[in-house]
C-alpha cells in the first residue's frame, strides 16, 4: 500500500483518538478547580464530595489524554521525517516549550493533587488542581502555535531547503492562533460542562444525590451557557480568518466551486465526492458574503479560481482538498454546534428555576447530549486538517514531501494496526471505568479516602533531582 | 561554548534525569509481581497498591523528562530527531506502547475489584517497564556503536540491524541496573516485610547488574570507537560509575539504603555522561562513513532558534525543578501497608 496514505491515516487515527480525551481534561481542570475553590471558600462539604466525584472521572481521562500525547511527540520523526527535517527549526520550538511548561506542570501537580489531600493545607491543594487547569491550557496553545504555522506560516525564511526561524514572536502571535486557541479552549469549556451535564442529570432523574448533582448540574449550566455562545462567536472570527488566509478551505467547506459576489451559503449540498455536480442544494442567498465579512455583499472565491491562482503561484498540481469530507466536518461541527448552544441556554433556563430534578425529558435529552461535543470536536479538527489537503505545510510543503523517506510501508502498516487494536481495547477500558464511577455516584462516606502513610523515622528525602 | 554545545548538554542532563527517575519507576514496575506476593490474595493486593503508590505521585512527572528530551532533540538537532525516530522506527514504536500500557495500567489497576482485570494490568505494568528499560538500552547502545546511515542522514539499517550483541547487552544492563535502583527505592519508601524484602533483593540483584556493567564496558572497548573517542583510560568520569556500581554493594550490604541509592544514581549518571562524551560532538554515529554522522553543527536548529530556546530553558528550567523536588519533599515519608493509609 502507499506509503504516504498510510502514514496520514495513522496520523488521523492517532490524532483524532488523542483529541478524544484531550478537551475534556482541558475544560474539566477548570471545572474541578472552580469546585474545589468553592469548597475552600465557603466550607461546604458538598463541593469536597464533587470535587472528589469529578476529579475521579478527570483522572480516568487525563491519563489516557497523557498516553496518547507521547505517541505524538514522536510521531513527527518517525513518520514524518523529511517534515521534521523542513520544519524543525520553527516547529519544535513550541514541542519543547509545550514539554517544559505545560506538561510538567500538569504532571507533577496532579500527582500533587491526587495524593496530597492530607499533606497540604486546603489552600495548597486547590492551588495544585489549578496548576493542572493551567499547565493543559497552556500546553493546548503551544500546540496551537506549531499547529497553526502550518495552517499559515509565518516568522520564518526558506534556506537551503529548510525552513529557517526568523521571527519568533511572529510564529507566537501569528494571528491564526489566536483565533484557534479561544475556539479550542471554550470547546473544552463546553465538552467538560456537558460531560457534568449529562451524568448529573442521569442521577438527577434517578432522584438520587440530589445535592451534589443540583450543584454540579447549576455550575456545568452557567460554564457550559457561556462556552457554546464563546465556540460559536470565536469560531465565527476562526472562520472569517479562514476566508483570507486558506481561502480554498473556506471554499471546499461550502462546496463553492464558482467565485460568487454576493455569495450564498450552502444549507445542504449533495453530490458526488467533489460536490462539483450537484444534485440538490438549498442555499441561502448572500449569506456567505455576510458572514465572510460582515456585508451584504462581497466577494467569495470559489474553488475553480483558487485552484487557477495556485497553479500560477506554485506550478502545476491538484489544490483542491476532498471537498465532500470537508463539506460534511463543516456541517457536523456546526450542526452539533447549534444543537449545543440551543441545549446551552436551555440549561441555563432551567437552573433559573429551582427545581432541575422535575424536567425528566430534558433530563434525558441532556443525558445524551453529553456525546456531541465529541462529535463537533472531531468534525472540526478534521475540517481543519484535511481542508489543508495538499499541503501539510500551506504553500511551502505538500504531504508526500513529508514523510520518513526510508520506513516501508510494510512498518508503517504494521505499527497502524498495532495502535487501531490497543487504542481500540483502551477506549473500552475507559469507558466502562467512566461508565463505573459515573453510575456509582459520589463517594459521600469519605472514609478510604486519602490518608498516606507516614512514618516518622523515613530516611529519603526528595533530592532526586 | 556555543549554542549547539549548550543544548547538546542540556538534552544529555535530560536525559540523565529520565533515566535517573523513570529508572527506578521502571525497576519498581519490574519488581512489582515478585515483591507484591503475600500468603493471601488480599495481602497481595495490599501489597501491589503500597508499591504502586511509592511510585505514585511521581511517575507522569518523571516521564515528561523524556516527552522534553524528545521536544528540545526536535527543536535543537531536528534532523538528529528525525534521523532517529524514523530510523529506530519499530524499537521507538514498541516503547511507546509499552508506555501507554504502563501509564494506563498504573491509574486503571486498582479502579475495579475484578482480579483479572487486576491481574491484566499488574501485568502491563511489569511487562510495558521491562520492555520500555530494554529498549532504551538496546537504543542508546546502538547510538554508541554507531549505525548505518547514508549521505542523505537517513538510517539505512532495517530493524534486525539494531538486535546486535552489543545492543541487547546494552539492553540487558539497563534493565538491570534500572532494577536494583528500584529495589532500593522500596526499600527506602515501604516498611517492615515489603521494606525487608525490597533490601535482600537488591542485594541479590546487585550481583548480576555490577557484572553486566563491567560486561559493557569491556564490550564497549570491543564494539565502540571509544578508543579514539575516550583513550585507553576512559577517564575520571566512567571509572566513578563504575565504582560507585561496587559502592553501592557496600551499602547496601549494611543497609544504608539512602546512600545505596545515591551510589545507584550516580552509576546512571555517569554511564550517560560517558556515553554522550563518547558521542560529542556527534549525535549519530555513522557506521558507512564518518562523513556522513550526525552531529550538533549538521543538525541543528539556526543559532536564533536554539537562542531563543535557551533564554526559554534558562528561566524554566530552575522553576521545573524547583517544583519538582518539592513534590518528592511533599510525599518522603514511607508508605505504610495499611489500607485506610493508601491512596488508590
Amino acid at each position: 500500500m502507499d506509503p504516504v496514505f498510510l502514514a496520514r491515516l495513522q496520523f488521523a487515527i492517532t490524532t483524532i483518538y488523542h483529541f478524544f480525551f484531550v478537551p475534556l481534561t482541558l475544560g474539566l481542570s477548570i471545572m474541578v478547580a472552580l469546585m474545589e475553590t468553592i469548597y475552600v471558600r465557603t466550607g461546604r462539604e458538598v463541593f469536597k464530595t464533587m470535587t472528589k466525584f469529578w476529579g475521579k472521572l478527570f483522572i480516568i481521562n487525563f491519563v489516557l489524554g497523557v498516553v496518547t500525547g507521547i505517541v505524538q511527540e514522536f510521531q513527527f520523526g518517525m513518520n514524518w521525517a523529511d517534515f521534521s527535517r523542513f520544519v524543525g527549526d520553527i516547529f519544535g520550538a513550541p514541542l519543547a516549550i509545550e514539554a517544559l511548561l505545560a506538561f510538567f506542570l500538569e504532571s507533577v501537580f496532579l500527582g500533587v493533587w491526587i495524593f496530597g489531600w492530607e499533606r497540604l493545607s486546603k489552600g495548597m491543594h486547590a492551588a495544585a488542581i489549578w496548576l493542572v487547569a493551567i499547565g493543559s491550557n497552556i500546553s493546548a496553545l503551544w500546540i496551537l502555535i506549531a499547529n497553526a504555522f502550518m495552517q499559515q506560516p509565518v516568522g520564518y525564511a526558506i534556506e537551503e531547503g529548510r525552513a529557517v526561524l526568523t521571527n519568533f514572536a511572529a510564529v507566537v502571535f501569528n494571528p491564526k492562533v489566536w483565533v484557534m486557541f479561544p475556539h479550542t479552549i471554550s470547546a473544552g469549556l463546553v465538552t467538560a460542562a456537558f460531560f457534568v451535564l449529562g451524568i448529573s442529570a442521569y442521577h438527577l432523574l434517578r432522584k438520587q444525590h440530589l445535592e451534589v448533582f443540583k450543584n454540579s448540574f447549576r455550575i456545568a449550566a452557567i460554564i457550559g451557557a457561556i462556552g457554546v455562545v464563546l465556540v460559536g462567536l470565536n469560531g465565527h472570527t476562526q472562520a472569517q480568518h479562514m476566508v483570507t488566509t486558506q481561502p480554498m478551505k473556506m471554499a471546499a467547506a461550502e462546496a463553492l466551486w464558482e467565485t460568487e459576489d454576493p455569495a450564498s451559503l450552502s444549507i445542504l449540498t449533495i453530490g458526488d465526492m467533489t460536490l462539483r455536480n450537484e444534485i440538490f442544494s438549498i442555499r441561502i442567498p448572500n449569506m456567505l458574503s455576510l458572514l465572510s465579512f460582515n456585508q451584504i455583499y462581497g466577494e467569495v472565491r470559489g474553488i475553480n479560481d483558487i485552484q487557477m491562482e495556485y497553479e500560477q503561484l506554485y506550478g502545476p498540481g491538484d489544490y483542491v482538498p476532498p471537498v465532500a469530507i470537508v463539506y460534511w466536518s463543516f456541517r457536523v461541527m456546526i450542526g452539533a454546534g447549534i444543537v449545543l448552544l440551543v441545549l446551552g441556554l436551555y440549561g441555563l433556563f432551567l437552573v433559573m428555576g429551582d427545581s432541575v430534578e422535575m424536567h425528566a425529558t430534558s433530563l434525558k435529552i441532556l443525558t445524551f447530549a453529553l456525546f456531541l461535543p465529541y462529535l463537533a470536536n472531531t468534525a472540526g479538527w478534521i475540517l481543519t486538517e484535511v481542508g489543508r489537503v495538499p499541503w501539510v505545510v500551506f504553500g511551502l510543503m505538500t504531504i508526500p514531501q513529508g514523510i520518513s523517506p526510508t520506513v516501508p510501508g510494510s512498518l508503517v502498516i504494521t505499527s497502524l494496526v498495532l495502535y487501531t487494536l490497543v487504542y481500540a481495547a483502551l477506549i473500552v477500558a475507559n469507558v466502562y471505568l467512566l461508565m463505573k464511577y459515573a453510575r456509582l455516584g459520589p463517594d459521600t462516606s469519605d472514609e478510604g479516602s486519602t490518608q498516606p502513610g507516614a512514618d516518622p523515622e523515613m530516611t529519603f528525602a526528595g533530592t532526586a533531582n | 561554548m556555543d549554542f549547539n554545545t549548550i543544548w547538546f548538554i542540556l538534552i544529555a542532563i535530560l536525559y540523565i534525569g529520565f533515566f535517573i527517575l523513570e529508572g527506578f519507576d521502571f525497576g519498581v514496575g519490574m519488581l512489582l509481581p515478585f515483591l507484591g506476593r503475600g500468603s493471601t490474595g488480599e495481602e497481595t493486593d495490599l501489597k501491589r497498591r503500597v508499591i504502586i503508590n511509592t511510585i505514585g505521585p511521581f511517575w507522569d512527572g518523571n516521564e515528561v523528562w523524556l516527552l522534553t528530551a524528545g521536544g528540545a532533540t526536535f527543536a535543537a538537532f531536528p534532523l538528529w530527531y528525525a534521523t532517529m525516530f524514523s530510523g529506530f522506527y519499530l524499537p521507538f514504536f514498541l516503547l511507546l506502547v509499552s508506555l501507554i500500557f504502563r501509564g494506563v495500567a498504573i491509574e486503571f489497576r486498582s479502579k475495579d475489584e475484578n482480579p483479572s482485570w487486576r491481574k491484566f494490568w499488574d501485568w502491563s505494568i511489569f511487562t510495558g517497564s521491562l520492555v520500555a528499560a530494554l529498549l532504551l538500552g538496546v537504543a542508546f547502545a546502538n547510538l554508541a556503536r554507531g549505525v548505518p546511515i547514508d549521505a542523505n542522514m537517513n538510517y539505512v539499517g532495517g530493524f534486525f540491524y539494531l538486535l546486535n550483541p552489543y545492543a541487547l547487552l546494552g539492553g540487558i544492563t539497563t534493565v538491570l541496573v534500572f532494577v536494583l535502583h528500584g529495589a532500593i527505592y522500596l526499600s527506602l519508601k515501604t516498611t517492615q516485610d515489603l521494606r525487608e524484602h525490597a533490601e535482600k533483593t537488591a542485594w541479590r540483584l546487585w550481583i548480576p547488574a555490577v557484572i553486566t556493567l563491567l560486561l559493557l564496558l569491556v564490550a564497549t572497548y570491543g564494539f565502540t570507537d571509544i578508543l579514539n573517542r575516550l583513550g585507553v583510560n576512559p577517564g575520571v568520569i566512567p571509572i566513578t560509575g563504575i565504582v560507585s556500581s561496587l559502592v553501592a554493594g557496600y551499602f547496601i550490604r549494611r543497609k544504608r539504603m539512602g546512600l545505596a541509592f545515591s551510589a545507584t544514581m550516580i552509576t546512571i549518571a555517569a554511564t550517560l555522561v560517558t556515553f554522550f562524551l563518547m558521542l560529542y560532538p556527534d549525535v549519530m554515529i555513522s557506521s558507512l562513513d564518518p562523513a556522513f554522522s550526525l552531529n550538533i553543527y549538521n543538525s541543528a536548529s539556526s543559532p536564533y532558534t536554539l537562542q531563543v530556546m535557551t533564554i526559554v530553558a534558562l528561566v524554566f528550567v530552575p522553576i521545573v525543578l524547583l517544583y519538582q523536588g518539592w513534590s518528592y519533599w511533599v510525599f518522603r515519608k514511607r508508605i505504610k501497608s495499611e489500607p485506610q493509609s493508601l491512596v488508590y
